[in-house]
């Protein structure tokens, strides 16, 4: 089943073109990357998927729904479906890391407090945090944590969908093979689908199931690892040839 | 000793510009203003020769390029880094060369950007308040949509918090209002008249204005810095992607919260400043308290105290939605938020100003 359906996106920042006429799909249970070199519009498409930015032609249909031409219910219905991790955490820095994978749960479900405290006790416990890191808050732990928590909140309401924005960068290559893991043992636990918007090698050779390269505002490949290096194109090229 | 990195050898088949030394953008100029002081003939053959350097730099190098260009030269150089280096700065001096139209700008482009960046600005402006107004109908639909809690918290932040430099501000300016006013009045003798002078200019302009600009410095700058960084933290996005929207969580506490307090802070400024006032007359004009007290009974009427109230909400207004609205237009940087603080305080300041002299003309006009 295709979760993710990406069909003649067209991109234009003033004059710019970013995209012009991309398409994708994303199959259920996948791990996906999307790749490219740097300013080739992979954040800005993982943007447009998540609603953040709007597309100037084309469409976009995420498990099943439309949303070019989508109203605030639906809107909202989606948004509770997927998870988003933000290359920095994006943790919300007044509250403590509880607070934060709490505040979901509190704002959308009628759960008791003891109830959530329990959640919140076993997704820290899911992504590898200590119990005793529930009372921090953001400015207080490390970069690594920090994605840690911020993947805890993504998976707060247990969604089937998962966005991470470059998860492993600003990582120690120790704590990025740590959270390459962690990405595999919880697609494997909970049977996440996940877009993931990447540079680092070790993520692409492995975690990615299939991958889509972004270069001059179209996709230069689609397809599973073991065929890219056959394509013509000088960013592929340079990219997977060095070793 | 500075080695000439230049020495023009004229002889009978050519002209031979012999380079020698450390050739670096250290002795660049040195070498150019050599070569323009003499003119060379240019129907004859030149050759650039660089068999004596031993090191040529980038900067060097693209001097070089430019003469050959110029005269037509031919190299003469053996030495294959040289060679890689002209070759290097040639392919990129053609890239440059391409891009090279950039045209000046006249004074009439800047007037017409600037011109039309302000206006995109305004525009945006005036989308953001119907986002609000929106988000306003929106969030009273549902009575449990009100969030208490930040309103609270907001009002303790922004207007309790602020209590003590409105009230020291206030009586500041009250007292030295008032005794600036005393030398003049004990002139003519009307010592009495200072209450009425001080009754009106305080209810009805200065404690408005002066709360605003206090909140407006102090409360209004803080919503843009707070904002802004949450949005470079991209705190706002995570809000969104959560189906938090913004506007309900952060946007309309903050207006709610200073549109209640306002009017309060106003009521602290008015007393405040009387204060002050009561003070001075005692002390320079043999005034006492109570006596100044019936005098503002008798003379000064309520409305002008309600006048003064009645300006606090849209103050408030005005100062909440313009430092939330330069807060989300904080760009991914940090400069930003430093510029749209700034701009956030000046067009509240500007903008409290401007309605409050349409309050004044509208309240003359209905005779209040």
């Amino acid at each position: 089943m295709e979760v993710i359906k990406v069909k003649n996106i067209r991109t234009v920042f003033g004059n710019k073109v970013v995209h012009d006429g991309l398409s994708l799909h994303v199959n259920e249970g996948e791990i996906y990357g999307l790749l490219g070199p740097s300013g080739c519009g992979k954040t800005t498409l993982l943007r447009e998927m998540v609603m953040l930015q709007e597309f100037d032609a084309g469409s976009i249909e995420i498990l099943g729904k439309k949303i070019e031409n989508i109203n605030e219910m639906d809107a909202q219905k989606l948004r509770r479906k997927w998870g988003v991790l933000f290359q920095f955490g994006a943790l919300f820095s007044s509250l403590t890391l509880a607070e934060n994978i709490a505040l979901a749960l509190k704002e959308y479900s009628t759960l008791s407090d003891k109830m959530i405290e329990e959640i919140v006790a076993f997704k820290l416990d899911l992504v590898g945090l200590q119990p005793s890191d529930a009372y921090l808050y953001p400015s207080e732990i490390s970069g690594g944590m920090r994605k840690k928590a911020g993947i805890a909140r993504a998976l707060a309401m247990d969604p089937k969908l998962l966005f991470l924005d470059e998860p492993t960068s600003g990582l120690d290559p120790i704590s990025a093979r740590e959270f390459n893991e962690l990405i595999l043992q919880l697609r494997s636990m909970l049977g996440l689908t996940m877009v993931i918007v990447t540079h680092d090698l070790h993520s692409i050779y492995h975690t990615l199931d299939r991958m889509a390269v972004i270069d001059n505002k179209k996709i230069a490949y689609e397809g599973s690892l073991a065929e890219v290096t056959s394509v013509k194109n000088d960013f592929i090229q340079t990219f997977f040839s060095g070793d | 000793m500075n080695i000439k990195p230049l020495h023009i050898d004229i002889q009978k088949d050519g002209i031979s510009l012999d380079f020698s030394g450390e050739l670096t953008l250290y002795n660049l100029t040195q070498a150019q203003n050599y070569l323009k002081n003499h003119t060379l003939d240019t129907s004859q053959k030149i050759t650039i020769n660089l068999e004596n350097a031993h090191y040529l730099d980038t900067a060097f190098a693209l001097f070089l390029t430019d003469v050959q260009q110029k005269y037509n030269a031919d190299l003469c150089c053996l030495n294959k880094i040289f060679l890689h280096t002209l070759k290097l700065v040639n392919e990129h001096k053609k890239r440059l060369d391409k891009k090279d139209d950039i045209h000046k700008k006249s004074i009439f482009e800047y007037v017409g950007k600037a011109f039309y960046e302000n206006y995109i600005s305004f525009i945006s402006f005036i989308g953001f308040l119907g986002k609000i107004f929106t988000s306003f109908l929106l969030y009273f639909k549902n009575i449990k949509n009100i969030r208490i809690k930040e309103i609270v918290f907001e009002m303790n932040e922004s207007a309790v918090r602020a209590f003590g430099i409105v009230a020291l501000t206030s009586f500041l300016i009250g007292l030295v209002t008032a005794y600036q006013a005393a030398y003049q009045l004990r002139l003519y003798g009307g010592n009495i008249f200072i209450v009425d002078m001080m009754g009106i200019s305080v209810f009805r302009e200065l404690a408005p204005l002066i709360t605003a600009i206090v909140i407006a410095g102090r409360s209004g700058s803080a919503y843009t810095a707070q904002i802004g960084a949450m949005k470079i933290t991209q705190e706002i996005d995570a809000m969104r992607t959560m189906g938090f929207d913004p506007y309900t969580f952060l946007v309309l506490p903050r207006i709610i919260a200073l549109i209640i307090m306002l009017p309060i802070l106003i009521f602290v400024s008015d007393m405040m400043a009387m204060l002050g006032a009561i003070i001075v007359a005692d002390l320079s004009l043999d005034l006492t308290p109570s006596l100044f007290i019936d005098r503002l009974n008798e003379v000064v009427a309520i409305k002008h105290f309600y006048v003064g109230l009645v300006k606090g909400p849209f103050f408030a207004f005005l100062i909440a939605s313009i430092g939330i609205y330069r807060g989300l237009m904080v760009k991914d940087d940090t400069q930003s938020i430093g510029f749209n603080t700034t701009k956030s305080v000046v067009e509240s300041l500007f903008a409290v100003i401007v309605c409050d002299a349409i309050f004044s003309i509208a309240f003359t006009n209905l005779g209040i």
